[in-house]
């Protein structure tokens, strides 16, 4: 009796491990022939996306609209960081790859949809009394020219910079517009725009860069030359320090039906308002 | 009785699969590790390599020094070692020799607990308690240090090194510290004079132990230590071997995806040092024993 009890808990493991094995095949068997009125009905199927920790808030309010909408389908994403994205859609691991900066020349064979304009906020911690820097300022303070907050108006204490890695969309977006690529003194790399809000947040002395539709009550924005971090001065294009949102996917391959559907979905103006929601801007 | 033997060669092959299995699956690693690892340091050029205090990966003409990174490591390590062994031990004899049974009975399952915590869990706590804990003690602008590191990587090896030194000073034949005491020794000198020594290799073994998991921990210490490719100072940011692989990997392509692999095995070939070190220790020991 113990045996063959034994036995059938063993059979039933075993099958249970296998259960963690799913297909997970985007390119599902929908007919290509079907016609429109019947896609809604017959829209199935997994999107992958994968990249861009800033667009975290933007693609969980588009993929949960989508999936209302089609209930079929699922879309996942993986917050891995825009070259890692960029780098996931060329390699064919993921539907579409999610970048918050544009394509380097080095990085070809893709195809980018834009579908929003975000800001960069830079962020000081709640207890600064800085509230205002120049461009030159925010260059001179990430390149370690400066040290000591008193020289541009804050307290007497010394500077902390809180960056992201090298693979950033948001690292790329901040130090080309403010021009220190390569020469910049990070006291901390994080990987991800969660990371970067909380390590500003937390120490009195740090501040950093960090995608405006992430940043919430925790932190305080600085004023860049003047121009609040807001919609209208990003769309206006007073606020220097802002990026696109991309979707991006390999050339030469055919998209699965919800992949497609969710590209044209985010670019459409059904889209806009959640978009808005989420916290970056649409044109 | 021609079944019984069958069985007997039939269970005997299995064992052996099941150990072949194990060998394969380190020399598998291995060869990996050495394939993918070796054309970046060809190269990059091995001097250059190991001993290059510059890492710029990303930058347009790249530079792949990994001095700081080896450094780094090695300093977390030995500074996890330095406060996790005196600790460990004293736990150990404490849980071992000192203890009463209900005493014992609240410590133990605390150590236990203290290893089954997943890395992560210490890295969350480490961030938001001992980072601003660090900084505001020693006023520094930033709490993100190599310091912050070492004392996670000292509470994460310490399980391994109290439970295995715990089992070794148990093992310890009574009739020596009998023999000890008898000889008008004090308890406190029995256990520093004979029952540690006797346990020596059991104790080392949980040290080779410890230095294994501090110095391939990643998770915890990418947390609280800033993770800037810089020269180790101890309050300053630091990156470590393990980290700098993780914080690239993932986007990594080319040359900088294969100086990742090498620094992987520059991680693997500073394991199997350390084990061989321990290794001809603990053979020294007991020779001069016998």
């Amino acid at each position: 009796m113990k045996r063959v009890l034994s036995i059938a808990l063993a059979a039933v493991l075993c099958i249970a491990a296998f259960a963690g094995c799913s297909s997970g095949s985007p390119a599902t068997s929908a007919a290509p022939s079907a016609s429109v009125s019947t896609a809604t009905a017959t829209l199935s199927g997994t999107v992958s996306t994968n990249g861009s920790t800033s667009m975290e808030s933007v693609i969980s309010a588009l993929s949960e609209a989508f999936m209302e909408k089609y209930p079929k389908v699922t879309v996942t994403y993986d917050s891995t960081g825009s070259s890692a994205g960029i780098t996931a859609a060329s390699q064919g691991q993921a539907d579409i790859g999610l970048s918050s900066r544009d394509l380097k020349t080095t990085e070809t064979g893709l195809d980018t949809a834009t579908i929003a304009i975000d800001g960069i906020a830079i962020i000081v911690n709640k207890s600064s009394k800085v509230t205002d820097l120049t461009l030159d300022q925010i260059a001179k303070l990430a390149t370690g020219e400066i040290t000591n907050w008193k020289e541009v108006g804050g307290a007497d204490s010394p500077v902390v910079f809180v960056g992201r890695e090298a693979g950033s969309g948001t690292r790329d977006g901040f130090e080309s517009i403010v021009n220190v690529a390569n020469k910049c003194k990070y006291t901390q790399e994080l990987t991800s725009t969660g990371a970067v809000i909380q390590a500003v947040a937390s120490n009195q002395n740090a501040f950093g860069y960090a995608s405006l539709s992430a940043v919430g009550d925790t932190v305080t924005m600085l004023k860049v030359g003047g121009v609040a971090c807001t919609k209208d001065n990003i769309l206006n294009g007073t606020y220097k320090i802002q990026r696109d949102f991309n979707l991006i996917t390999k050339q030469g391959t055919t998209l699965s039906p919800a992949a497609k559907a969710f590209i044209d979905y985010a670019k459409s103006k059904e889209a806009a308002p959640i978009i808005e929601k989420a916290g970056a801007f649409v044109k | 009785m021609r079944a019984r033997n069958l069985t007997e060669k039939v269970m005997s092959g299995l064992f052996l699969v099941c150990g072949m299995i194990s060998i394969l699956a380190v020399l598998g690693i291995s060869l990996y590790l050495i394939i993918s690892g070796l054309p970046a340091i060809r190269e990059i050029g091995l001097k250059s390599f190991l001993l290059g205090q510059v890492w710029q990966s990303t930058a347009t003409d790249p530079k792949f020094g990994i001095l700081p990174f080896i450094l780094s490591s090695i300093a977390a390590t030995f500074g996890a070692i330095i406060i996790g062994i005196p600790i460990g031990l004293l736990m150990s004899v404490f849980l071992s020799k000192i203890a009463g049974a209900k005493l014992s009975s609240v410590v133990r399952p605390a150590v236990d607990l203290l290893a089954g915590i997943p890395s992560v869990v210490y890295g969350l706590v480490g961030m938001i308690v001992l980072v601003p804990a660090v900084m505001s003690v020693f006023h520094l602008r930033s709490g993100s240090t190599l310091f912050a590191a070492i004392i996670v990587l000292a509470v994460m090896i310490l399980p391994s090194i109290v439970s295995v030194s715990e089992t070794a000073l148990n093992a310890v034949p009574k009739k020596f510290e009998e023999a000890s005491l008898a000889l008008g020794a004090t308890k406190i000198e029995t256990i520093f004079k004979v029952s540690i020594p006797a346990a020596r290799s059991g104790i080392a073994a949980g040290v080779v132990l410890g230095i294994g998991r501090a110095i391939g921990e990643a998770m915890a210490v990418i947390m609280v230590s800033g993770n800037v490719a810089n020269m180790p100072k101890l309050f300053e940011s630091v990156r470590f071997m393990t980290t700098a692989i993780v914080s690239e990997m993932s986007y990594a392509s080319g040359l900088q995806r294969q100086a990742l692999f090498s620094i992987g095995l520059v991680l693997f070939v500073f394991i199997m040092i350390i084990n061989v070190i321990l290794n001809k220790l603990l053979k020294g020991g007991n020779k001069n024993e016998a």
